[in-house]
């Protein structure tokens, strides 16, 4: 019994090694620019379990998660102008436009621990104001989508219009900016940001397991599947897609302060709506409803793109597109929907090497011998009697 | 509860009108439930039955009159509000979250708390998990209890939906068209089911199967276009000849 125990407890652990170690060693292993892309990516994984989130799990498709991504590379962003000047200096880019004192809304973010939350309680408020005030009108499906692009659109205009304020298109530079006594664009620093990078991720998947895994997550299913009915049994679907719509807006929150101290920039093109629509499509690939394959699909896209716009720099918006359109017409739960429900069996079916069967092979495959063998019920387990 | 009137009914609609573009879904409609009572309610299609349960349960807002819930208004209440203060609701067509196992659909119906804190930090009690396994075993999904609702039969799903209703535990249940697709014995099942749960209960039956109406041997309310034709047994309400013109056909008295 106790070598049960502990075989099985050593087969959970293992991923948890696997990752523990992997993640250790490959900061020696890959060159810094590798590394720092593997991060970036990674950093988009948090992003996309908000929307596997909203989306796989409350059925709510957002395509304005841009928003949340750039408010929180934002925060991030200007406490990182600030962080390095001497007292009394202004941000480089203010003297351009004539602007002599810094704004008030700057002033806050001196603080690093204003910072700290701002970069998750700013998109979240954001996320839950106008989540409920969509929601509370019933607003849903392809409307609640069109409304998303266009708050978006709303946000990249605004932030790209204001020269003043933010340095409009031209956004705010992180990587000359020193942190904790680091310049962000160090290769140190770097492997730093990549292990946080590890360990939010993490993080941000048991937030989303433990949100999905109970009778919250039941209910979430339940909006997703038929709100009406969730309604008439004393649920307020308003109340639970505020919430979910809000933790989504804190996690892209978290994912653009990450991805923008790994890429060097924030700029209002974090808002542009490719990107948002770019988030879906990794979700879709990855699995919807499959927080992993929300994560899965961020990096490994986000890998493939940045490999083959090496090579041949015009294909990647074709492979995307032939991408998306895989998952719609042939694999409507993506790649770990496919996986879990026996895809690579069937594939390696197809090319003629027979599935392995848990019972008697014969029985469960082959039709002649279930027919002799009418009266032996070969369902697997549970099944009526 | 109030002690003011000792009879006082659990539901009352009074002068209930619903128009849609100027069509008459309930005209005037009158009708008084007491409490622990049993009713049926007929008529023919387009009869304004299922408006008749959206408008009780906050679904549609009627054009004029009230519906009293223990003397007070339901009107302009959301639904989730009108279904906390104890009406439940089954629906014409089985609705189960076909994605969630019959346990975890009872999990989210029984009766307690339903905010998202609640749901999220709060575990179910141990008499509600108790509740939740006698259902199961009420309605025979014991055996299913573990496998997503989409895989189970019409029938079972109805029942599913059933326990979903009790789960609930409302004073007031509205079922719609409990029996449509069921089998002889099924059918037989859900009329003892609904008789077990009036009394504690109040139940109003929507139905189209004559003989299961008359089985449940309850007072029956007719609704023709929008509007209380006639009210009383089913022998009654049978004989009278308005309701063999409107609904029953011509001259001929056929059930079902």
């Amino acid at each position: 019994m106790a070598d049960l125990l502990s075989s099985r407890n050593l087969r959970r652990a293992l991923p948890w090694v696997v990752i523990v170690v992997v993640a250790l060693v490959l900061p020696a292993v890959l060159p810094p620019f590798r590394l720092n892309l593997l991060g970036r990516f990674l950093s988009l994984g948090i992003v996309a379990l908000g929307i596997d989130l909203i989306w796989g799990y409350t059925g709510m498709l957002s395509l304005g998660q841009g928003i949340f991504f750039a408010l929180g590379a934002y925060a991030l962003g200007m406490y990182l102008q600030l962080s390095s000047l001497e007292p009394g200096q202004l941000p480089e880019f203010f003297s351009l436009y004539g602007v002599k004192s810094l704004p008030a809304f700057w002033q806050p973010f001196t603080s690093p621990l204003f910072t700290f939350f701002a970069i998750w309680v700013i998109p979240a408020l954001v996320a839950g104001v106008l989540g409920y005030l969509v929601f509370r009108n019933r607003i849903k499906g392809v409307y609640f989508s069109i409304l998303t692009q266009a708050a978006l659109l709303v946000f990249f205009n605004f932030f790209n219009g204001q020269q003043k304020l933010i340095n409009g298109t031209n956004g705010l530079k992180t990587d000359t900016a020193r942190l904790f006594g680091l310049l962000v664009g160090s290769d140190a620093m770097q492997r730093h940001l990549f292990w946080l990078t590890v360990v939010l991720v993490i993080a941000a998947w048991f937030l989303c397991r433990w949100l999905t895994r109970g009778r919250f997550g039941d209910a979430l299913v339940a909006i997703r599947d038929d709100e009406p009915r969730l309604r008439f049994t004393g649920y307020n679907p308003t109340a639970y897609k505020t919430v979910v719509f809000a933790v989504a807006g804190a996690l892209a929150g978290i994912s653009g302060a990450l991805y923008t101290v790994q890429s060097g920039i924030v700029s209002p093109q974090y808002m542009a709506v490719p990107f948002s629509i770019e988030m879906v499509i990794w979700v879709a690939v990855g699995g919807r409803g499959t927080l992993i394959g929300a994560v899965l699909g961020a990096v490994l896209i986000n890998y493939a793109k940045s490999l083959v716009s090496e090579q041949l720099p015009e294909t990647w918006l074709f492979i995307q597109g032939g991408l998306f359109l895989l998952v719609v017409t042939a694999l409507p739960d993506g790649l770990v929907g496919w996986w879990r429900q026996g895809g690579p069996g069937r594939l390696i079916a197809m090319v003629g090497v027979p599935p392995k069967a848990a019972t008697y092979p014969s029985l469960d495959l082959d039709p002649e011998v279930q027919a002799e063998h009418s009266d032996i019920d070969t369902t697997p387990r549970g099944g009526a009697s | 509860m109030t002690t003011a009137q000792p009879a006082m009914n659990l539901l009352e609609l009074r002068g209930v009108t619903v128009s849609f573009d100027g069509f008459l879904a309930l005209n005037d409609l009158n009708l008084q439930l007491a409490p622990g009572e049993l009713r049926a309610v007929i008529g023919p299609n387009g009869a304004g039955k299922t408006t008749f349960l959206d408008v009780i349960t906050g679904k549609v807002r009627p054009t004029k009159g009230d519906v009293l819930f223990r003397g007070a208004s339901l009107v302009g209440q959301s639904e989730h509000r009108i279904s906390r203060l104890g009406i439940g609701r089954k629906f014409q067509t089985p609705r189960v979250y076909q994605n969630l196992t019959p346990r975890r659909n009872l999990e989210l119906a029984v009766r307690g708390p339903h905010g998202p804190a609640a749901l999220l930090f709060g575990s179910l009690s141990s008499d509600q998990r108790d509740r939740v396994q006698h259902l199961l075993g009420v309605v025979g999904l014991e055996s299913h209890a573990n496998q997503p609702a989409g895989g189970l039969s019409h029938g079972q799903k109805q029942w599913l939906e059933i326990a979903m209703l009790v789960a609930q535990d409302p004073e007031l249940l509205l079922v719609d068209e409990p029996v449509a697709g069921l089998t002889d014995e099924e059918t037989a099942r859900t009329g003892e089911l609904l008789c077990q749960l009036a009394g504690d209960h109040t139940v109003l039956v929507i139905e189209h199967d004559m003989d299961f109406i008359r089985d449940l041997q309850s007072p029956v309310t007719v609704l023709h276009e929008g509007h209380v034709l006639c009210e009383g047994s089913m022998d009654q309400v049978q004989n009278d000849p308005r309701v063999i013109e409107v609904y029953l056909g011509s001259e001929t008295q056929e059930a079902a």
